[in-house]
């Protein structure tokens, strides 16, 4: 017992204290808020204006379009077509909108063209039909002797207020916050177990070709060894997550106070008026989400994280560290990583597919059970709000299929490690879990 | 003397040979105990049996008058004939680790290691990463972490391969030093020279079988051929070569030494030396005279090839 605690202090020391820990701990949230402002900001950015012609023989809809910052509607009706598509061929217009001469109406919905030399952007071609179909229904209408106007005001506009049954007021766009939230935890498993189960290999590989192994599996069992290196590891990972945790809630907090949510006191008048406030006031709508993501389980989230991680990656772990005492580098290990990694992306497939659609479907739940894939489609469902006993069933699954495969890995792993000079095949790993 | 070490029997298998066919042997207290065999006899299998590495299929292993069990590792010094260190670890931190895997107390690790340091004279690569020394000081550390922990029983596995022949001949001191204080070493190698000039018992094991065990003296003894080098100067050689000839089997050798003589071997058959000596005082000036005595190199390649 006081081997594998030694064990576990140096592979935790070797890891946290190795520079790419650091590096990856305190930069990568820092790289993602920035990708993320990058991102936004190229969003925000302004397109290039484009100048788009239109040659309308009916002449009843070139008013119709206006011009805004990304497109300038010129009104070319009186040139000539073919003028104008020589033009388009030239690059003096993006496109050139064609409304041929027609009364009948029905004819006219099917004729109208738009030419142009590079593809155009669906919303812009969307865009350009409803101002056309708008002006023709009105025409419609008229035709057939309808008031506009009381057609307008019989429109119903129904907007559903979305409320949980525990009472509270929901957003709208909540449903988004979630899958968000499911899958940034979601890809974090898998990430983190991907991550910290190289490391296990790695560190696994490098005892065996710096021929280390065999001075200290002289003083304690390889058994010991192997729990010792995942256990330490794990506590590496365990630490970079939490840092992480604290970084965001303190974000949260700061994000909080910036936008004046009150925290804590979430009686329903008050929530009421933060609401009603919140209405009039500017920003109101970040604010409401902000209160929202208060209100998401998050001490269900990051528990349901650490023990999610810890018994995945011990789950998988297990898996590299016996490929690593199975080959001689890292190059040869790939062959046996690729069914490891399957069921990960399958579960981050289903996590995205399956889980958005319906986070209690039956799929959802069978592959939030299955430990190869429960982790992280575990992960994503929580945020929507799993019961309690759910959860219970999938963790005793998942560390009591780890204990299983853990006797099995360090089966091959006692026989790789002194295993030098050749790749070893599917078929002999198999053998040696007899010896 | 009682024995530190005693393998009964032993037998490991393999799924497609054997390793250990029925091996037993004795290493007594205090001794330097001269394990030798051609590569892949079975030497390894039988040092990682030792070292708890690996079970035997049967027999047992007996070290200080108790079957082996996992208490006895803080017993054992190993120093396998691949080795390595963690690259990247600080030698202090490394051999405080080990130690302690050993079940010395961090304390003691820390007095050992100061002691070990002193003595080698290796104070400053404390902190010194082991990617920072050359292979040979590497060994160094390697031979400090094998025997920090005082074992009873130091096993090594070609100790001196890697090693320039100052270091050698230091590693070499320490290990005679550490014999005289009581450790019993096992020492498993190629290089017959030093079995030659440390080891007091050996034995060969060939083909997974021990074919030879005992004392050095006893296995030389064994091997002698009753064959003498001889040195003498004489007038009449032919004379000479023909008495002898009558009664000894001949043939020419050579030794070093500062006269111009005939240089001869001679196997003496069933005759005593003085027969020898007789007949060669009548002839000439004897300059030599010494039993040519069997190099355990001659016993392990006469062995290993019959």
């Amino acid at each position: 017992m006081n081997k594998l605690i030694l064990i576990i202090k140096r592979e935790f020391i070797a890891k946290v204290r190795n520079k790419s820990f650091i590096v990856m701990t305190f930069l990568s949230p820092l790289l993602f808020v920035g990708i993320g402002v990058f991102v936004g900001y190229l969003s925000q950015m302004k397109a290039d204006l484009k100048t788009i012609a239109i040659h309308d023989e009916t002449g009843r809809f070139v008013h119709e379009f206006k011009s805004s910052k990304e497109y300038k509607y010129v009104n070319l009706s009186s040139v000539d077509l073919k003028i104008l598509k020589d033009s388009i061929v030239k690059k003096s217009y993006e496109g050139l909108l064609v409304i041929p001469k027609t009364t009948d109406n029905v004819l006219l919905q099917k004729n109208i063209q738009y030419i142009s030399n590079d593809s155009p952007s669906v919303t812009f071609i969307g865009d350009m039909e409803e101002v056309v179909s708008k002006k023709l229904t009105a025409e419609n209408f008229q035709k057939e002797g309808l008031d506009t106007l009381k057609i307008n005001k019989a429109k119903a506009e129904v907007s559903i207020n979305l409320e949980k049954a525990s009472g509270e007021a929901a957003l709208k766009g909540l449903n988004e916050i979630k899958i968000g939230i499911g899958g940034i935890f979601g890809y974090l498993i898998m990430m983190f177990i991907i991550i910290y189960g190289n490391m296990v290999m790695r560190s696994v590989i490098e005892e065996k070709t710096s021929r280390i192994i065999e001075v200290i599996i002289s003083s304690v069992k390889p058994f010991q060894l192997m729990m010792g290196k995942i256990i330490g590891t794990s506590l590496a990972g365990v630490l970079q997550f939490l840092i992480w945790a604290i970084l965001g809630l303190s974000a949260m907090f700061v994000l909080s106070s910036v936008f004046g949510v009150q925290l804590g006191a979430t009686s329903s008048v008050q929530t009421q008026q933060v609401m009603q406030t919140a209405q009039h006031a500017m920003g109101s709508d970040i604010q409401m989400y902000i209160k929202e993501l208060w209100n998401l389980p998050i001490a269900t989230i990051l528990i349901s994280f650490i023990i999610y991680f810890i018994g995945g990656y011990f789950l998988y772990s297990s898996f590299y560290a016996s490929i690593g005492a199975a080959v001689d580098n890292e190059t040869d290990s790939q062959q046996f990583l690729l069914p490891i990694i399957m069921p990960l992306i399958l579960g981050v497939y289903i996590g995205f597919f399956t889980v958005m659609n319906d986070p209690n479907g039956t799929i959802a739940t069978v592959f939030s059970m299955i430990p190869l894939t429960s982790p992280i489609v575990m992960m994503m469902r929580i945020p929507f709000g799993v019961p309690m006993w759910q959860i219970a069933i999938s963790m005793t699954i998942l560390f009591a299929s780890f204990l299983g495969v853990v006797w099995f890995a360090s089966k091959i792993y006692r026989i790789g490690i002194l295993m030098y000079g050749k790749k070893p095949t599917w078929k002999e790993l198999y053998k040696w879990l007899k010896y | 003397m009682s024995n530190i070490l005693e393998v009964n029997n032993v037998v490991k298998q393999y799924v497609d040979y054997t390793a250990l066919n029925e091996v037993s042997l004795s290493v007594p207290h205090g001794s330097i105990y001269g394990l030798l065999g051609p590569n892949g006899a079975g030497k390894t299998s039988l040092i990682r049996i030792i070292n708890q590495i690996t079970m035997p299929d049967s027999g047992e292993i007996i070290l200080d008058g108790e079957r082996l069990k996992p208490e006895h590792v803080a017993f054992i010094g190993y120093m396998p004939e691949e080795r390595g260190l963690y690259k990247t670890m600080k030698v202090g931190e490394q051999c405080l680790y080990l130690a302690q895997l050993k079940g010395l107390s961090k304390h003691d690790a820390k007095t050992q290691l100061d002691y070990w340091f002193d003595r080698l004279e290796i104070q400053g690569w404390w902190n010194k990463k082991i990617q920072e020394l050359s292979k040979g000081m590497a060994q160094k550390i390697q031979f400090v972490v094998t025997v920090l922990h005082k074992p009873k029983l130091l096993i090594l596995d070609e100790p001196f391969s890697g090693f320039d022949p100052v270091n050698a001949n230091l590693i070499k001191d320490e290990i005679i030093e550490l014999n005289r204080q009581g450790t019993s070493v096992i020492f498993s190698t190629h290089r017959m020279e030093s079995v030659e000039e440390m080891c007091d018992y050996i034995a060969l094991i060939h083909k997974s079988n021990k074919l030879i065990e005992g004392k050095l003296t006893d296995v030389k003894k064994q091997f002698r051929t009753n064959s003498y080098e001889v040195g003498i100067v004489s007038e009449n050689i032919e004379g000479l070569m023909y008495d002898l000839s009558q009664k000894f089997t001949l043939s020419q050798t050579d030794f070093k030494s500062l006269n111009d003589e005939l240089k001869l071997e001679i196997n003496l058959g069933n005759a005593t030396p003085n027969e020898l000596l007789t007949t060669l005082i009548q002839r000439g000036q004897v300059t030599h005279f010494m039993e040519k005595i069997p190099s355990v190199n001659d016993i392990f390649i006469k062995t290993v090839s019959e």
